[in-house]
């Protein structure tokens, strides 16, 4: 077991390097530092102290070294566009970005699993064709439009629903959060909805998919034979066999949630670290791209490897303990 | 021996029809709206020149005056009607569309077709090579499906216009955006490709074509890629849908085609400037349109994939 | 005469399929007496399987009951409301399936499969019923019950899984139990002793048993009686011993003709010309005219019902009379 976690590990910071270094050739390769930094008019001299200083010119594999020891101290430098450290700019937006994220997932999840349950223990029912069609519009309409179209139903025709921004927020310690106000609790709804749409819709997809597949297995039939009720083998059997793979592809989902946020809060004007990236990528601002990269790279590497551990939790066939292949 | 071959022919095509694929089709009268809806946008796209009745992009036509006229009603000023009305700059809705359906079409097809290719070749020389080739690009692969592809584009397409000079990035835009949506799709194909082509690898006839000494390039084409087709045609459709609405989101995110040669997504991101002051046709039919050809799309992709699982039959 | 356990009266089960309806079992009537073994065979195709899943209520959809009937101890099974049927299932019909693998819940531990199903059918409480569990499980074989009884289906090998299959199926003691290929699944060596297993747990409550296989073997060693089953019609019924020294139905013939034994002398085992026809095909007549030595014309045109033969045995032949070539 702890073999199995120490490898894992061992993976995840392969994979954090191996982004690391991605990043790091953008943040020093990609477009000239000292230019955009002096801009024109400095001399040559200052460039070639400007440089030093930076350390641009030790050896590449020790400007990663440093690169990737002040990211693990926090320091991504300054942002080209708004002259900020870039990790105060992140920090700052982040409890925006990870409560939509939150609100949404949670809301998918739930959701997804009860209409995917339902439509797969009522296959021919008329509300189960109803739901899978308007789930097929959900998988084909982009993040932005089903934004824009509830901005233009909630927001401007029936005026219940504010179109942008966050509402009034109130701090608790360094945590700003919108969910303790009524306009914040307003403002949250729609941009929730939003993201969590097309995550609920897989979901959903994904659960009846995944039981319908589980229902049609010997043991299912077997319970019936031995007559298990049908709630028993519906909640029992069948459920407890579907959720494992489920919960490792929803617990994947949510990091995808966080990188979908870019498209929610550019419709949404919610100030979070996806509107920061779209900017940076729109001004081709290098260090705040770099270091949206490693964050992101940071919440999907240590998702991947809770659901990892979960996975082997859950399921009792992974856990070679003992064999006791007698006859 | 015309007649003999005539009735060939015939048969050709009632067998055709009465097949399994073909049968499954005629059932679904949904999918059948669906394929019917994505030919209509597709052949309007693509005669969009020829049937749009005014050029959008053609300021010499354009007229200010004309600006904000709603759908069907006589413009107060030249008396003009349009069918979808005009936008802020006096051009014809309708026919920003077609070329807005288009520019997203060209985009859509071409980046799945990059994917494809590229996905297929992945898949074949991980195959057919294995050993720590095999290993690598498969790793490569899972590291690159944990990731959402439309951040991953976004990425490509933020590097690239960063290494591209100013002057080029606008003429260049439109294939860097074709290659960074082609470059986060191709993982699916590669997948199927190699799952598909390592079975057929083990199998005899393939062994013994090696043995005779064929060059394998000649084996993996002739014999081990038309029996994968079937699962990349499903994955190409759906992938299609998937590259249609990337190219829009990245549009409207305003990182996606330029602003002279607009998408259905850039169409859309000019509308929603316009929700709140009542010009609601702007945005509403582009999104339409939008959601038809992802929606059709998707139907004939869903259709595709149950009808070719030989496990559901 | 006791009476019969199991009646089944002119069974008929229709698949409805896009090429129209298919006739799986037609007019299938037989009967089992308390503590009697009858042995179903056939080839792969015939409808054996479809007959134990008809009985339990546990068919599959596109199948479905069309005609005949199914008694219990001379009540009516067959058109129960649902939650009836269930409630028969388990407790008074007991199934085992093929493939002891797949018809264990894998995310379960034994205990919890057998102590769920006990309940199902006995007010127990949690505690009483892991002592009866155990019980059980000593009862079919399984060596150290009260430690293996925690242990997950994937810790045990093929045949101790079986017998595990068969405390589940047996537990609430039905006075019916239909064993469906229970061995085809596993080792040689193993299968002689599920066999014997079954059979000695069925004697002990006196239960009727039907034993489906297509392995004439097993039916030899086992079956009191036996009941041969040609393109979902019976072709021969009576009691082994009988029909093994002297099969009347052609059918018969050639399966017993090719069955390799030590005291015979041919050279070569007998085979049957042609295949079993497709349920879309099924020829006028008899079923197996295009296959039968001795066809006649009015063997083309009608067909034959199960006609009484001797005492305790029927043929649905024309030709029953006739004498055969290996006589």
């Amino acid at each position: 077991m702890t073999a199995y976690i120490l490898r894992r590990i061992a993976q995840s910071v392969i994979v954090m390097l191996a982004v690391g270094l991605v990043a790091f050739s953008l943040f020093r390769f990609v477009g000239d530092p000292v230019a955009t930094m002096m801009g024109q008019e400095a001399s040559q001299a200052d460039r070639a102290e400007l440089r030093d200083r930076l350390g641009l010119n030790d050896p590449v594999f020790i400007q990663f070294a440093s690169y990737m020891a002040r990211a693990a101290t926090g320091d991504f430098g300054i942002s080209y566009r708004l002259q900020q450290p870039v990790l105060e700019l992140i920090v700052s937006r982040l409890p925006a970005t990870l409560e939509l994220a939150l609100i949404s997932g949670f809301l998918a999840f739930v959701l997804g699993i009860t209409l995917g349950v339902y439509t797969a223990l009522n296959r021919t029912g008329w509300w189960s064709g109803f739901i899978m069609t308007t789930s097929l519009i959900g998988v084909s309409l982009p993040t932005f439009l089903i934004g824009v179209l509830l901005i233009w139903v909630f927001a401007v025709e029936l005026q219940w629903l504010p179109s942008f921004g966050r509402g009034e927020t109130v701090d608790v310690g360094f945590w700003r959060t919108g969910l303790l106000t009524p306009s914040g609790r307003a403002s949250i709804l729609l941009p929730a909805i939003t993201l969590g749409l097309y995550q609920m819709t897989l979901i959903m997809r994904l659960v009846r998919a995944e039981m319908l597949e589980v229902l049609r297995n010997d043991y299912i039939k077997f319970a019936r034979a031995r007559g298990l009720t049908d709630r028993t083998v519906h909640f029992g059997h069948a459920l407890k066999n579907t959720m494992v793979p489920v919960i490792t592809i929803t617990g994947l989902q949510l990091g995808s949630i966080i990188a979908f946020a870019i498209i929610t809060e550019t419709v949404f004007q919610w100030p979070g670290v996806g509107a920061l990236f779209i900017n940076s990528v729109q001004f081709v601002d290098i260090p705040v791209m770099a270091a949206y990269l490693m964050l992101i790279a940071l919440v999907f590497v240590v998702i991947n490897l809770i659901v990892d551990l979960l996975y082997y939790a859950v399921d009792p066939r992974l856990r070679v303990e003992r064999s006791h292949a007698t006859h | 021996m015309q007649l003999i071959k005539m009735r060939d022919r015939m048969n050709f095509f009632t067998n055709a029809w009465d097949s399994d694929l073909v049968w499954s089709f005629r059932q679904a009268p949904l999918v059948m709206v669906a394929a019917l809806m994505t030919t209509v946008i597709v052949l309007a796209a693509v005669l969009a020149p020829l049937i749009a009745p005014h050029d959008p992009f053609n300021p010499a036509t354009l007229n200010l005056m004309d600006g904000f006229t709603p759908p069907m009603t006589p413009n107060a000023m030249s008396g003009q009607v349009y069918l979808l009305g005009t936008d802020n700059q006096g051009r014809d809705i309708l026919s920003t569309i077609l070329y807005g359906a288009r520019i997203s079409l060209f985009v859509g097809f071409s980046a799945v077709l990059f994917a494809m290719v590229l996905g297929i070749f992945v898949g074949l020389v991980s195959a057919w090579r294995g050993g720590w080739i095999d290993s690598t690009l498969m790793r490569v692969a899972d590291i690159q499906l944990s990731f959402p592809s439309i951040l991953i584009a976004l990425l490509i397409f933020g590097v690239a216009r960063s290494l591209i000079p100013v002057a080029y990035r606008e003429q260049m835009a439109i294939w860097v955006l074709i290659v960074a949506i082609g470059l986060s799709d191709w993982v699916q194909f590669a997948r199927v490709v190699r799952g598909a082509a390592l079975v057929e690898k083990s199998k005899e006839y393939v062994q013994a074509a090696q043995a005779i000494g064929v060059r394998p390039s000649r084996i993996v084409l002739t014999h081990i890629l038309p029996n994968v087709m079937g699962p990349v045609l499903v994955i190409a459709t759906i992938g299609l849908a998937l590259a249609i609405i990337a190219e829009a989101t990245l549009s409207f995110l305003g990182v996606g085609v330029p602003p002279t040669q607009p998408s259905l997504g850039t169409l859309i991101r000019i509308g929603q400037g316009f929700l709140f002051s009542g010009e609601w046709w702007i945005i509403l039919f582009p999104s339409l349109t939008l959601l038809a050809l992802a929606l059709s799309v998707n139907l004939l992709g869903d259709w595709l994939r149950d009808a070719l699982n030989p496990k559901l039959k | 005469m006791t009476e019969a356990v199991l009646s089944v009266r002119d069974l008929r089960v229709e698949f409805s399929t896009r090429h129209g309806t298919l006739v799986a079992l037609d007019g299938v009537s037989f009967d089992i007496a308390p503590g009697e073994v009858l042995g179903m065979v056939g080839e792969s195709g015939a409808g054996k399987s479809l007959t134990g899943s008809a009985i339990i209520g546990l068919l599959e959809p596109p199948g479905r009951t069309t005609g005949g009937e199914i008694l219990l101890r001379g009540r009516r099974i067959d058109n129960l409301p649902a939650s009836e049927m269930r409630g028969i299932r388990g407790k008074r019909i007991g199934m085992v399936f093929q493939d002891p693998l797949t018809s264990l819940n894998p995310l379960y531990t034994i205990a919890e499969q057998l102590i769920e199903t006990i309940r199902t059918h006995q007010s127990l409480t949690a505690s009483q019923a892991r002592l009866r569990a155990i019980e059980l499980l000593d009862r079919v074989g399984i060596p150290a019950a009260a430690r293996r009884i925690d242990d997950y289906p994937h810790h045990f090998s093929g045949g101790m899984r079986q017998r595990v299959v068969i405390a589940l199926a047996l537990c609430a003691d039905p006075e019916l139990v239909i064993a469906d290929e229970p061995t085809t699944a596993l080792d040689v060596s193993v299968q002689a002793q599920i066999i014997d297993l079954i059979k000695e747990i069925c004697a002990e409550k006196g239960a009727a048993v039907l034993l489906i296989t297509h392995d004439m073997g097993v039916i030899a060693e086992t079956a009191d009686r036996v009941a041969v089953l040609y393109a979902g019609r019976l072709a021969e019924v009576g009691p082994t011993q009988d029909i093994i020294r002297d099969p009347r139905h052609p059918y018969t013939r050639g399966l017993m003709g090719s069955i390799p034994t030590l005291t015979q002398n041919a050279t070569r085992l007998v085979q049957i010309p042609g295949a079993m026809p497709r349920l879309s095909d099924i020829p006028a007549g008899c079923a197996f005219n295009p296959r039968c030595p001795n066809v006649t014309d009015h063997c083309r045109t009608a067909r034959p019902s199960l006609m009484p033969l001797q005492a305790f045995r029927e043929v649905a032949c024309w030709q029953a009379d006739k004498e055969g070539p290996n006589d």
